[in-house]
């Protein structure tokens, strides 16, 4: 299992538009992923799911990848999310 | 004319809201409500059926989506339609799928109170939130609930409306506000809402105006209400009154004007019948407005308000992020030159800092309360520094007074470039250092000034108010506030004067500069490169286009002689009047 934190860094924070792409990113993937929040742990493969955190720019979510391509799955998604989700 | 204010003020046929979407519309009301959802719960003998019925539904509403995800893609481009792709994305997604289904073969009940109550639970976490923008994402998923509802029930929704009317709703879904389009709804009201809810991010994109949160505007409007809405403003007019029409009338007649010749003035230059070219560029306050700025046909920014980074951040942003910030302005507006004002903290400008000062405007602010925390200034200026490498940056300082500060500020700027050289980190070496101009004893010293910076940048507020002693904030007083003073026009001529024997270039970047009476003035006192808010640029590069820099240049040597405002504004009158110069006001 990989477990990273990652910081959100760009304006709008975690909105609509990134948290579709997170999870059209995940989906590709076969391993298990993870994003929690405040003690709040949901599913990075569902949509309504990530939809729900409230992730802000600065605040911090630990991302865990469990599976046959977690190292490739959790490299992509930590990028994306360190671009800004390209907002930036 | 009336002013707006003493339109709507004493009139009971106003409500208010926010103004959520720009714009302007005159129109009938249409009412609309969606039927309420019932939702049965009772037991399911045949699962398999439940789940299959399920199953359908959801393919139905995929459909749907699909088809209005289309639609607003067409209408309003892919990176807009993201919020169509996100509610499609939840009817696919696998985690409240799976579990609806389970609960479905488990506690044997109707799919539809299942959906319901599941997904209810997702939007009570984001009600809950303390985001504004997560209560408002509880609204769009509301749409996707009921659909899927509504299609376990095999009902219908109607989203036809009558043809060309204003929208009138507690609340408008996404898939709503971009469906009504295809009726040609003219503008959205919404009593529920706020500014970054997706129907009022939708009525931007669409370019509909809008007004959201008025609360009770359901009840106060019924069907077919004449409705005048004001997405300027953030206000609707029930009913108007004749005066109340043609107030509207008249400001769309003007808006449509000037639509017309921003299409047609944007891409040429700003410059005198008899060629003299003058530098407009664009004031602007957050990064949004680089947008206009663009489209507007602006050269570059004149002037980068800071401090409203600071307000709207609630905190003062650090290196980092401000060089961020930087960066992306310098990049956007690239090639043209972009110019940032030091954080001007103090007078009336950031409250929260919460100094207490007998006489704030003659307080600690702008450099010196920049001087008097070092720290503040130091992250400001490396942040500007590594946001120089296009070179095209610019950095002013506000509220300078004497000679010594900008001596002392620029020590600090090249103590700031040593470490940033020692760390290795690129920046421009010779970036453009200039003051603002914005206090008498640096207009009386514009020569000395400009032997010590790049640049010098009018700014006539503070100014006007520091040569005729009057707060313009002050109602009482505030009709001293004259901008065609003679005094401020000798002021203006001073400085133009002293400040090219040093051989600085000299902008001018106060509201004056807006004020399209002001620019054959401006121009015949020599000034070449003005920045305004982006809105009035149409209006002040027209009238350029319209004058002639000879003509300009009496006009200016006879205002000079003048010793009243009055005798000044009706010599510039007469010369709009005599070389049939249009005078557009900047009405927003």
């Amino acid at each position: 299992m990989i477990e990273v934190t990652a910081k959100i860094v760009n304006r709008a924070g975690l909105h609509t538009r990134p948290a579709a792409t997170i999870v059209k990113i995940a989906s590709k993937y076969k391993s298990q992923f993870f994003i929690s929040k405040d003690g709040f742990k949901i599913d990075g493969k569902s949509i309504i799911g990530v939809m729900t955190l409230a992730a802000e720019m600065g605040s911090e979510l630990a991302l865990s990848f469990e599976g046959v391509d977690e190292v490739e799955m959790s490299n992509e998604i930590s990028d994306l999310i360190k671009r800004g989700f390209d907002e930036l | 004319m009336k002013g707006l204010k003493k339109i709507i003020e004493q009139s009971d046929n106003i409500i208010f809201g926010l103004a959520a979407a720009p714009g302007l519309e005159i129109g009938h009301a249409f009412k609309y409500s969606k039927e309420n959802i019932s939702i049965k719960d009772s037991y399911v003998p045949d699962v398999e059926e439940a789940v299959n019925n399920f199953n359908d539904a959801l393919r139905q509403s995929k459909k749907e989506m699909l088809k209005i995800f289309n639609f607003a893609k067409d209408k309003m481009g892919e990176v807009r339609a993201a919020i169509f792709e996100a509610q499609l994305m939840i009817l696919d997604d696998p985690v409240l799928i799976s579990n609806i289904v389970s609960r479905i073969e488990k506690e044997k009940r109707l799919p539809e109170y299942i959906v319901n109550h599941e997904i209810s639970k997702y939007q009570q976490l984001m009600i809950l939130s303390s985001e504004s923008y997560l209560k408002e994402r509880a609204m769009d998923i509301e749409d996707i609930k009921n659909r899927i509802i509504r299609n376990l029930q095999k009902k219908r929704w109607a989203s036809k409306i009558v043809l060309d009317a204003i929208v009138v709703s507690e609340n408008l879904t996404p898939a709503d506000a971009i469906l009504f389009t295809k009726s040609n709804a003219k503008a959205y009201i919404t009593d529920r809402g706020g500014l970054t809810s997706h129907a009022a991010i939708i009525a931007r994109s669409l370019d509909l105006p809008a007004v959201v949160g008025t609360h009770d505007g359901c009840q106060k409007i019924n069907d077919e209400d004449l409705l005048i809405v004001d997405g300027f403003h953030g206000l609707v007019v029930v009913n108007p009154t004749e005066e109340q029409l043609n107030f509207f009338r008249h400001k769309i007649e003007h808006l449509n004007k000037i639509d017309a010749g921003l299409r047609e003035l944007r891409d040429k230059p700003a410059i005198t019948l008899d060629g003299r070219e003058i530098l407009l560029m664009a004031n602007v306050d957050i990064t949004g407005e680089i947008d206009t700025t663009i489209t507007n046909g602006a050269k570059g920014v004149g002037l980068v308000r800071t401090e409203q980074i600071i307000e709207e951040m609630g905190e003062i942003p650090d290196e980092e992020t401000q060089t961020k910030i930087y960066t992306n302005l310098s990049n956007r507006i690239y090639p043209e030159s972009i110019t940032i004002r030091a954080f001007d903290i103090g007078g009336d400008k950031v409250k929260q800092l919460n100094l207490k000062e007998a006489n704030p405007f003659l307080g600690l602010r702008g450099i010196r309360f920049l001087l008097a925390n070092e720290d503040l200034l130091k992250t400001q200026i490396k942040a500007v520094l590594r946001s120089s490498i296009n070179k095209n940056i610019q950095f002013m300082v506000p509220m300078v007074s004497a000679v010594d500060e900008i001596i002392k500020t620029k020590e600090i700027i090249s103590g700031c470039m040593k470490e940033l050289k020692h760390k290795g980190v690129h920046f421009d070496k010779n970036i453009r250092i200039g003051i603002m101009v914005e206090v008498p004893s640096a207009a009386v010293m514009a020569k000395e000034f400009g032997e010590h910076v790049d640049f010098l940048s009018i700014g006539t507020n503070d100014l006007i108010q520091f040569i005729m002693a009057v707060d313009r904030g002050n109602d009482i007083v505030s009709d001293l506030y004259q901008e065609f003073h003679p005094a401020v026009l000798r002021t203006l001529q001073h400085i133009v004067i002293e400040g090219k024997k040093s051989g600085v270039s000299i902008s001018i970047c106060g509201e004056m500069a807006a004020d399209t009476l002001a620019v054959p003035i401006l121009v015949g006192l020599g000034l070449d490169c003005m920045s305004v808010s982006p809105s009035a640029i149409p209006s002040i590069k027209r009238t350029i286009r319209a004058i002639n820099c000879s003509s300009a240049k009496l006009l200016a040597a006879r205002c000079l002689k003048m010793s009243t405002e009055k005798e000044v504004t009706a010599e510039i009158e007469k010369y709009f009047h005599e070389n049939n110069i249009e005078r557009t006001r900047n009405i927003i």
